[in-house]
C-alpha cells in the first residue's frame, strides 16, 4: 500500500477519531452522548493547568514518578551489543504502567461526575489500578475479567478484591479480555447514566486512544529527558511489548518525530504465527470492534478469532488503532515474540539483574535478545519494563515444574 | 424510491393498527430450520421480520441472543448464508419486509458495496447496524440508501432533543426506539415512558417509530403497540426456541411450532392495541 507520509506523526487523530483509516467511534447510540460529553470533557481537562497540576501532584507523590531509567549493565554484557537501559515502569505503584493512565480518567471521571467505575482487564494490571484509584477516591469499582483469566492471575484477583472492588468472571465467548470488553460495554451501555468506562489500552472508541495515549505519554517524556541528562542524546532505539498497546505507545509517541530513532513493537506470537497467536499486525487484518477499526484477528466471514498468549495482557485478538496507522505508514516495525521465547526471557532478566519481569515486558525483552547484539555498543536501547512479574510467578513456577520432569 | 417496509407501514396505517416486528438470529438453531421459521413468521401475524446476523461479538446483546449467534456460527452460519436465508424466503413471500440486523464487521469483510447489492438482489429491505451511529455514517448509511435499502436507526433514552435531528436525518424505513438502556433481553419497558418517548420523537418525524428492548408478553406487547406503530419482540421469540432444543441444542419436531405458537400469541397482543394518534 502507498501511503504519503504526513508531515508529523503526532498529530493524529482527525476530528472524528481517525488515524489514517483506523480508530472512529463504532458504538451503539446509547454510549454516543456520553462519548461526546467524554471528549469535551477532555478538551477542557487538558486546557486546565489546574488539571495538569494535580495530575502531576498524585503522579509524584501517589505514584512515584519519575520512574527510574535504568541501565541494565549485565544484560548488556550478556548480549554484546547495544547498551540496554529500562525503563522501570514495574515500580510504579500497582506495579505496572497502567496506573498513569488510570490516574489521569479517574480525575476526568471525578471531573464529570461519575460515581461509579467499571473497567475490563486481562493480565489484572488494569483492574489493580483502577480498584486502588477507587479505593483512594471512594469511587463504586467493578472490574470484567475473563474467567480463564481469573483463574491464571490469582494474585491480581485478590488484590481487587482488597481494595474494595467487585471482580466479576465473564463466562462468555473465549472467556478471556476480549470478552471482558464486552460484558464491560454491557454494562456500561445499561448504566450510562452514572458509569465511567476506564478503558486500559489505547483503543475504544474515540477519545480513548487518545486519552489513554496522552496520559501514558509521561513514559517517553521521562525517557527523553533522563536520556539526555545520562547519555546527552536521544536513544537510537525503543521497544516495547503490545497487547492494545498503551505502554507502548507512551513510550514511542513522544519521539515519532524523531527520525533517528528506530521503534519496534513486540505482539505476543503465541504457539507461532501459523498456530494459536495474540499478534494482529502480523497475522490480521483491518476490521471494526470494541468502537474502533484497526488490525484484528478474524476468520472470512469477519467473525472474531480466539487469541492466544501465555500472558493475559497480550491475549487480545486486536490492537490500539495508531499502532495500526503506524504499521501501514511504517513508522513502527511490528516484531513478535513466542510463548517460549518470553519464558527465556523471563528467566534471564530475573537471573541477570535482579528483576522479575512481567510475562508482557518479557516479550520486548525477548526481542531485545535478538536485536541488541546486532547492534554497536554505542547504540541506546530503551525497552519498556512494562510492570512486574509478581502476578506471574505462581503460572511460571507450573510451567517450569511441568518443564523439567 | 418506496421498499417493502414503505408499503407494509402504509398499509398498516390505513387498516389502523401497529406492526409486530419479529426478531430470530438468522441460521439458529442451523440453516433449515431457520428458513421454516422464517417462513412460518408471518403467517402466524409477523408484519416484519428482523434476522439478526450472527456475530461473534454481539456487545449490545444479552445472554439469550448472544447463545443464538453462537448456535448458528457452530452450524456453519456466514453473511453469506444469511442472505441465501432471505432469497429461500422470497421464493415464496413477496411482501413481508426484512430486516437485517447485527453488527458491522461482517459486512465490512464482506465487502460494503459487494454487501449492498447481494443483500438488495436477494430481497433485503432495510438494516439495523448496531455500531454503527450517525458519526460513522459515510461507512454503510450513505450507501445504503444510495443501493436502495432502508438505514434503520436506533434512538434511546440518551438520544436528547438536541441530538435527535442527527439520529433522524438519514434514516428511513422506520425509527427503531430502544426502550431502555440497556442490552436486548434484559429490564422491561415501561409503557409510559415509552409513550413520552415516542411522542418526542414524532415531533421531529412522520416515519413510524417501533420499539424494541423488554417486551415479552402479549400484554406487554399491546401497551407498547398503543403508544407506537409497531412492538418489537426478540429475546423471548429466542428463549422459546432455545426451550424446544434437545440436549445437545439441535432442533426437534417442536421448534418451528414454538416459535410460531408465541408469534401468534404476541401478534394477538399487538393487533389488540389501538393505533397510536398521528
Amino acid at each position: 500500500m502507498n501511503i504519503a507520509k504526513p508531515n508529523s506523526y503526532r498529530s493524529g487523530p482527525d476530528e472524528r477519531g481517525h488515524f489514517g483509516i483506523f480508530g472512529g467511534r463504532f458504538v451503539a447510540e446509547t454510549l454516543m452522548p456520553l462519548i461526546l460529553d467524554l471528549e469535551k470533557a477532555y478538551t477542557a481537562a487538558k486546557a486546565d493547568p489546574a488539571f495538569q497540576a494535580e495530575m502531576n501532584g498524585y503522579l509524584k507523590n501517589y505514584v512515584g514518578r519519575p520512574s527510574p531509567l535504568y541501565f541494565a549493565e549485565r544484560l548488556t554484557e550478556h548480549l554484546g551489543g547495544a547498551k540496554i537501559y529500562l525503563k522501570r515502569e514495574e515500580l510504579n505503584h500497582t506495579g505496572s504502567h497502567k496506573v498513569n493512565n488510570v490516574l489521569g480518567q479517574i480525575m476526568l471521571a471525578r471531573r464529570m461526575g461519575k460515581k461509579r467505575i467499571i473497567a475490563e482487564t486481562g493480565a489484572g494490571q488494569h483492574g489493580v489500578a483502577t480498584a486502588t484509584l477507587c479505593a483512594r477516591f471512594g469511587l463504586e469499582c467493578v472490574v470484567y475479567m475473563g474467567a480463564v483469566d481469573v483463574e491464571r492471575q490469582q494474585p491480581n484477583v485478590i488484590r481487587m478484591e482488597m481494595l474494595g472492588a467487585k471482580v466479576f468472571p465473564v463466562q462468555s465467548g473465549t472467556r478471556t479480555l476480549k470478552d471482558a470488553m464486552n460484558e464491560a460495554l454491557r454494562d456500561w451501555v445499561t448504566n450510562v447514566h452514572n458509569t465511567f468506562y476506564c478503558i486500559g489500552t489505547v483503543a475504544g472508541p474515540h477519545p480513548y486512544p487518545t486519552l489513554v495515549r496522552d496520559f501514558q505519554s509521561v513514559i517517553g517524556n521521562e525517557t527523553k529527558a533522563q536520556m539526555q541528562e545520562v547519555e546527552g542524546r536521544l536513544p537510537d532505539s525503543l521497544v516495547a511489548c503490545i497487547g492494545g498497546g498503551s505502554n507502548a505507545m507512551g513510550l514511542f509517541h513522544p519521539f515519532l518525530d524523531d527520525p533517528s530513532v528506530e521503534i519496534f513493537g513486540v505482539e505476543a506470537a503465541g504457539h507461532g504465527l501459523t498456530q494459536l497467536h495474540a499478534a494482529s499486525i502480523a497475522g490480521g487484518r483491518p476490521g471494526v470492534l470494541h468502537g474502533n477499526r484497526t488490525y484484528l484477528l478474524m476468520d472470512a466471514d469477519g467473525q472474531i478469532q480466539d487469541a492466544h498468549s501465555i500472558s493475559a495482557g497480550l491475549d487480545y485478538p486486536g490492537i490500539g488503532p495508531e499502532h495500526s496507522w503506524l504499521h501501514e505508514i511504517g513508522r513502527v516495525n511490528y516484531l513478535s515474540a513466542t510463548d517460549d521465547e518470553a519464558l527465556a526471557a523471563f528467566q534471564l532478566l530475573s537471573k541477570l539483574e535482579g528483576i522479575i519481569p512481567a510475562l508482557e515486558p518479557a516479550h520486548a525483552i525477548a526481542k531485545v535478545m535478538e536485536l541488541a547484539p546486532k547492534r554497536p555498543r554505542d547504540h541506546l536501547m530503551v525497552v519498556n519494563l512494562s510492570g512486574r512479574g509478581d502476578k506471574d510467578v505462581p503460572q511460571v513456577g507450573d510451567i517450569l515444574k511441568g518443564k523439567s520432569k | 424510491m418506496t421498499t417493502r417496509i414503505d408499503t407494509r407501514f402504509a398499509e398498516l396505517k390505513k387498516a389502523g393498527r401497529s406492526a409486530f416486528v419479529t426478531f430470530v438470529m438468522a441460521g439458529d438453531p442451523d440453516p433449515a430450520t431457520s428458513l421454516e421459521i422464517i417462513k412460518a413468521l408471518p403467517k402466524a401475524g409477523a408484519d416484519v421480520i428482523e434476522l439478526g446476523m450472527p456475530f461473534t461479538d454481539p456487545m449490545a446483546d444479552g445472554p439469550s441472543i448472544q447463545a443464538a449467534g453462537l448456535r448458528a456460527l457452530k452450524a456453519g452460519m456466514t453473511l453469506k448464508k444469511t442472505l441465501e436465508l432471505v432469497r429461500g424466503f422470497r421464493k415464496d413471500d413477496d411482501a413481508t419486509p426484512i430486516v437485517l440486523m447485527g453488527y458491522y464487521n461482517p459486512i465490512y469483510i464482506y465487502g460494503v458495496d459487494k454487501f449492498l447489492v447481494d443483500a438488495k438482489t436477494a430481497g433485503v429491505d432495510g438494516l439495523i447496524i448496531v455500531d454503527l451511529p450517525p458519526e460513522e455514517d459515510d461507512e454503510l448509511c450513505l450507501p445504503a440508501m444510495k443501493a436502495g435499502l432502508n438505514f434503520i436507526r436506533l434512538a434511546t433514552p440518551t438520544t436528547d432533543d438536541k441530538r435527535l435531528p442527527a439520529v433522524l436525518a438519514n434514516t428511513s424505513g422506520f425509527v427503531y426506539y430502544v426502550a431502555i438502556t440497556g442490552i436486548t433481553g434484559a429490564a422491561a419497558a415501561d409503557a409510559t415512558a415509552v409513550s413520552e418517548a415516542v411522542t418526542r420523537i414524532k415531533r421531529h418525524t412522520k416515519l413510524p417509530v417501533c420499539v424494541g428492548f423488554g417486551i415479552r408478553t402479549p400484554e406487554n406487547a399491546r401497551a407498547i403497540a398503543s403508544h407506537a406503530n409497531g412492538a418489537v419482540v426478540g429475546t423471548a421469540l429466542v428463549d422459546a426456541l432455545k426451550n424446544s432444543l434437545d440436549a445437545e441444542g439441535r432442533a426437534t419436531g417442536k421448534t418451528v411450532s414454538a416459535v410460531a405458537e408465541l408469534t401468534a400469541s404476541l401478534a394477538q397482543g399487538v393487533r389488540g392495541a389501538q393505533q397510536a394518534a398521528e
